[in-house]
C-alpha cells in the first residue's frame, strides 16, 4: 500500500480508470470557493486544475470610482480574516500619495490592531486545520479565544470583522483604558492557551504523521512561486516585510522571525502557532510604550486629491507580504489599483504540487498555505 | 474625624466581590450607541461565575439524584434474570389456563426477548446520542444541548434534545438522488442494521441474562458484525456519488482489515476462559487476587493490556469513528457513503453506528472488565446487581469512545492499512503467544 503512494501513479501495479471529481466550490475543505478539478487514480491526484473566481467583486474596479476614504472600506473585503492589515496597506500607499505623516500614537495603535488581528487569524488557521485533519476540537479552543479579539474589535470600533479603523492618517478613535485593560487580560489568558494547542495538535502523534513530511515545498520552490509569509517561512527562507522594510515602527520592537525547517506542512502550521507568541511579544511591547498625543494627523482632506503620480506599498499581513500599488491622475479616486494578493500567489503552487498526492494530503496541503478566498479573487 | 492618609487607604478591607457581577454596558466611544458586554462571557468569567447559576445547580442536584435513582432501583430490583425467571414461569402457567402448548409459551418468550434487545438498540440510540453531545461538547469548552425539554426554564441537560431530533428526521423529505440505483440505494440501510440487530442476540447483559445462550456467542457476534460492511459498500455504490463510491470502497477495505486484528486481540481472553459462550467468560473473571484486585482479565498482567488495547482500537475502527472515519471523512468526502442519505434512511446509519458502539462496549465489558461482577468484594458493591455493573461498565466503555472521538485526529488512509498490517497484527500474535506462556506455566488449566 505505502508503495504505490511513494511510486509514480504509472509505474502502479494496479490499473484503475481515471476518475474526475469537483473539489468545491461546495466542499468543507476548501475555506470558501476555491474548486479544485481534481483527476484522480483511486485515491492518487493525477492531476490538479485549481479555478477561482468565484468570489469576484471587482473591488479593484471599485476603487476607480470611490474616493479615497472609501477605499478603505473596500480593502476590509479583501481579506477579511484579517482586515487590519488591509486597511493599513491601502492607508500606507495613499499616505504616500498624500504625503501625509500619521502621528506616532496611530503608528503603535495600528502596530497592536494588526498584530491582535494577525493572532485571530491564525487562530482560525489552527482551528480549521484541525478540522481538515478530523481534530474537532482544537477548532472550538481557537475559536473561544478568537471571540475573544473580535469582542474586542467591536468593543473599538463596533465591527467584528469588517473594521475599517485605520483611516488616512491616523485611525478612527483613540483606544480608551478599560481597551487596553481588556487586551492585556486577553494577553495573559491567552499565553497558557498556546501551550495548550501544542498537547492538543501540534505535538499529536497522528497530526505530525499526516503532517510532517507532507507536502514538501523546497526554499527554491517556494521562492521560484513567490509565496510569501508563513508559507515562505516555513520553507526555511527568513523574509518578512517587518524586519526587512519596516513600517508603522516595527524596527522598535523585539521580536523574532520563526522559520520552518523542511517546509512541510506542519512546518508552516507550527510558524502560524510560533508567530502568535511573537505577536504577543509586539503587542505587550507596544502597549508597555503607547506614545501619548494625537491619533490622526491634520491636514488629510474630507476628499482627498493628491497629486498625479503613483505610490507601493507593502506590509507583512496575516497571510503574506500584501502590496498595494497606487496610481492617481490628480482625481478624487485612484486611477488604478492593484493589489498583490498573498493568498492568490500562494495558490498557484497548488495545481504542481497536488499531483501525485493522495485526497486526504490534498485538504492537510490546501489547509496548510491558509488562503482566504476573499482575497484570491478581491 | 481626619481625612484618612494614603497609608489608611490602601490598609482598608476591601469588600467581598460578588460571584456574579452585572456586566457594565459599554458605550461605543465613536457614536456613543450601547454595546451589548461580550466580556462577561469571556471563559475564565463563566468558569468562574457557573456554580452561581440556579440552573447549573438544578443540572447537577439531578444528575446526582439519578445516579442515586438507578443504584436504589438496582437494590430493589435484584438479578434481572430471577425476574425474568419468574415471569417466564408466570407466562407458562397462566398461558397453560388457556390452553396454550408449551410451544406457543415459547415462541411468546422467545418474541419477547427479541422486542426487549431491539428496545436496548433503540433507547440506546436516543441515550448515546445525548450522551455524545453533551460529553463533547464539554471536552470542546461548549455547554451543547441545554434547552430541549425545558418547562418554565427548569432545564435538565437538554435531555428531549434527541426524541426532537428523532421527530424532525422523521418529518424530513427522503430524498433519493436521480443518479442513484433506486432499489440498491433504498436495501443499504436495511442490510446495514440487519446484522447489527442478530448480533446483539449472544450479548450478555448480565449474568444469565442474554436473548440466546449460544455456546460460539464471540464467533457469531462476529461474523455477523461483519456483514454490515456490505450494505455500507452498496449505499457507497447505489448513491450516483464519487463521494460515496470513495468512501464506500475506503469502508471496505478498512472494516475487512479490521477484522483481524479485533478478532485475534480476543484468543489470549478466549484460551483463559476456554469457551466461546460470552456467559462462560464472563464468569471465569470472577474473584479476586489477595481480595482486592479483581481476577478481570484487563488486569492480567501484560497480556491482558495488550489485547484490551487493540480490542478497543480495532472495535474504533469497525464502528467508523475518529480516528478511523477515513469512510465519512468530513473534510474530504464530505460525508462518505452516506453524503446522498436523508430522512430516516440517513438516521439508521446513525443507529447502527451508535449500536456498534454498544455492542463494542458490551464486549470490551464481557471480555475485559469482568462483566457483570463488583469490582471490590464489599457491601456496598455487591449490593448492585450483575445487569447494573454491566451497564455501568458498557457506558464506561462508551464514553472512551467518545473521549477518543473528539481528541484525536484523523489518520490516512495508507496510515490506516499500515497501522492494522504491519502493527496491531503483530502485536495480536505476540500476545497469544505470551498468553500461551501464561498458561503453560503460569494458570494451568
Amino acid at each position: 500500500m505505502s508503495n504505490q503512494v511513494t511510486n509514480a501513479p504509472s509505474n502502479s501495479p494496479v490499473k484503475t480508470d481515471q476518475l474526475f471529481i469537483n473539489l468545491g466550490p461546495q466542499h468543507p475543505s476548501t475555506h470558501g470557493v476555491l474548486r479544485i478539478g481534481l483527476t484522480i487514480e483511486g485515491e492518487i491526484i493525477i492531476k490538479a486544475v485549481p479555478d477561482v473566481g468565484y468570489l469576484h467583486r471587482g473591488t479593484e474596479k471599485l476603487a476607480e470610482v470611490r474616493g479615497y476614504h472609501h477605499c478603505v472600506v473596500l480593502s476590509d473585503r479583501w481579506d477579511y480574516v484579517s482586515a487590519m492589515p488591509n486597511n493599513l496597506v491601502f492607508c500606507l500607499a495613499a499616505e504616500k500619495l498624500l504625503g501625509v505623516k500619521p502621528p506616532p500614537r496611530a503608528d503603535a495603535l495600528r502596530v497592536v490592531m494588526c498584530e491582535t488581528n494577525r493572532i485571530a487569524s491564525h487562530l482560525l488557521f489552527l482551528g480549521t486545520y484541525g478540522i481538515d485533519l478530523g481534530a474537532f476540537t482544537p477548532f472550538l479552543y481557537a475559536f473561544r479565544e478568537r471571540e475573544m479579539i473580535l469582542d474586542l474589535f467591536e468593543m473599538l470600533c463596533g465591527a467584528r470583522l469588517t473594521y475599517n479603523y485605520i483611516r488616512l492618517g491616523g485611525v478612527m478613535v483613540d483606544v480608551s483604558p478599560e481597551w487596553t485593560a481588556r487586551l492585556k487580560e486577553f494577553v495573559e489568558y491567552f499565553k497558557p492557551r498556546l501551550d495548550e494547542y501544542d498537547t492538543l495538535l501540534t505535538y499529536n502523534p497522528i497530526f505530525m504523521s499526516r503532517t510532517k513530511g507532507v507536502g514538501l515545498i523546497s526554499a527554491k520552490e517556494a521562492v521560484d512561486w513567490a509565496l510569501s509569509g508563513p508559507n515562505l517561512r516555513g520553507s526555511g527562507v527568513n523574509y518578512d516585510v517587518r524586519k526587512h522594510e519596516p513600517y508603522c515602527g516595527y524596527e522598535q520592537y523585539d521580536f523574532d522571525v520563526p522559520l520552518g525547517e523542511t517546509g512541510s506542512c506542519w512546518d508552516r502550521y507550527f510558524c502560524r502557532a510560533q508567530e502568535m507568541r511573537q505577536s504577543l511579544r509586539i503587542i505587550e511591547q507596544a502597549l508597555a510604550k503607547l506614545p501619548e498625543g494625537p491619533f490622526m494627523a491634520t491636514g488629510v482632506a474630507k476628499i482627498p486629491k493628491p497629486a498625479a503620480g503613483e505610490a507601493y506599498a507593502h506590509v507583512e499581513a496575516s497571510r503574506g507580504d500584501l502590496g498595494i500599488y497606487l496610481a492617481s491622475d490628480g482625481g478624487i479616486s485612484p486611477f488604478r489599483m492593484h493589489v498583490r494578493a498573498p493568498s492568490f500567489a500562494n495558490l498557484a503552487i497548488l495545481q504542481e504540487k497536488l499531483t501525485g498526492m493522495k485526497i486526504s494530503d490534498v485538504i492537510a496541503l490546501l489547509g496548510s498555505t491558509d488562503i482566504v478566498l476573499g482575497e484570491v479573487d478581491r | 474625624m481626619t481625612a484618612p492618609t494614603p497609608d489608611e487607604k490602601v490598609a482598608a478591607p476591601k469588600p467581598p466581590t460578588p460571584k456574579f457581577v452585572m456586566p457594565v454596558p459599554v458605550l461605543n466611544r465613536s457614536n456613543g450607541r450601547l454595546i451589548e458586554d461580550r466580556f462577561s462571557t469571556w471563559p475564565q468569567r463563566i468558569f468562574d461565575s457557573k456554580w452561581s447559576l440556579p440552573s447549573y445547580r438544578f443540572g447537577a442536584a439531578m444528575l446526582v439524584a439519578i445516579a442515586a435513582a438507578l443504584y436504589a432501583t438496582g437494590w430493589l430490583v435484584g438479578e434481572l434474570s430471577t425476574r425474568g425467571e419468574q415471569a417466564y414461569s408466570l407466562i407458562f402457567h397462566y398461558g397453560a389456563s388457556y390452553g396454550l402448548s408449551p410451544l406457543s409459551v415459547g415462541v411468546i418468550w422467545i418474541a419477547l426477548k427479541v422486542i426487549a434487545v431491539l428496545l436496548v438498540i433503540l433507547v440506546n440510540g436516543l441515550w448515546s446520542i445525548w450522551w455524545e453531545r453533551k460529553i463533547s461538547a464539554h471536552i470542546q469548552s461548549r455547554v451543547g444541548p441545554t434547552f430541549a425539554g425545558s418547562p418554565k426554564g427548569r432545564n435538565f441537560h437538554g435531555w428531549a434534545q434527541t426524541p426532537i431530533d428523532g421527530l424532525k428526521l422523521l418529518l424530513k423529505e427522503d430524498i433519493t438522488p436521480a443518479a442513484a440505483d433506486r432499489w440498491v440505494h433504498a436495501l443499504a440501510p436495511a442490510i446495514v442494521i440487519a446484522p447489527c440487530i442478530i448480533a446483539f442476540a449472544p450479548v450478555s447483559f448480565g449474568s444469565q441474562l442474554a436473548a440466546a445462550n449460544l455456546d460460539i456467542g464471540t464467533l457469531y457476534i462476529f461474523a455477523f458484525a461483519g456483514i454490515s460492511v456490505i450494505g455500507v459498500v452498496m449505499a457507497g455504490w447505489a448513491s450516483g456519488n464519487k463521494y460515496s463510491l470513495l468512501g464506500g470502497l475506503r469502508a471496505a477495505a478498512q472494516i475487512v482489515s479490521y477484522e483481524l486484528p479485533r478478532g485475534f486481540s480476543i484468543v489470549p481472553v478466549l484460551m483463559f476462559a476456554g469457551s466461546l459462550n460470552l456467559s462462560v467468560i464472563a464468569d471465569a473473571q470472577t474473584g479476586f487476587w489477595w481480595g482486592v484486585v479483581p481476577k478481570w482479565f484487563v488486569f492480567y498482567p501484560v497480556v491482558g493490556q495488550i489485547a484490551f488495547a487493540i480490542f478497543l482500537i480495532a472495535s474504533v475502527a469497525e464502528t467508523n469513528r475518529t480516528p478511523f472515519d477515513i469512510p465519512e471523512a468530513e473534510s474530504e468526502l464530505v460525508s462518505g457513503f452516506h453524503t446522498e442519505y436523508s430522512g430516516m434512511k440517513w438516521s439508521i446509519f446513525f443507529l447502527t453506528e451508535y449500536a456498534y458502539v454498544l455492542l463494542g462496549s458490551f464486549l470490551l465489558a464481557t471480555f475485559f472488565l469482568g462483566g457483570g461482577g463488583a469490582p471490590l468484594p464489599y457491601a456496598p458493591f455487591l449490593l448492585v446487581p450483575s445487569w447494573l455493573w454491566m451497564l455501568a461498565k458498557a457506558l464506561l466503555m462508551m464514553f472512551v469512545f467518545l473521549w477518543i472521538r473528539w481528541t484525536l485526529p484523523r489518520l490516512r488512509a495508507d496510515q490506516l492499512m499500515d497501522f492494522t498490517w504491519k502493527f496491531l497484527l503483530p502485536w495480536c500474535f505476540a500476545n497469544i503467544a505470551l498468553a500461551g506462556l501464561y498458561l503453560a506455566f503460569w494458570l494451568k488449566p
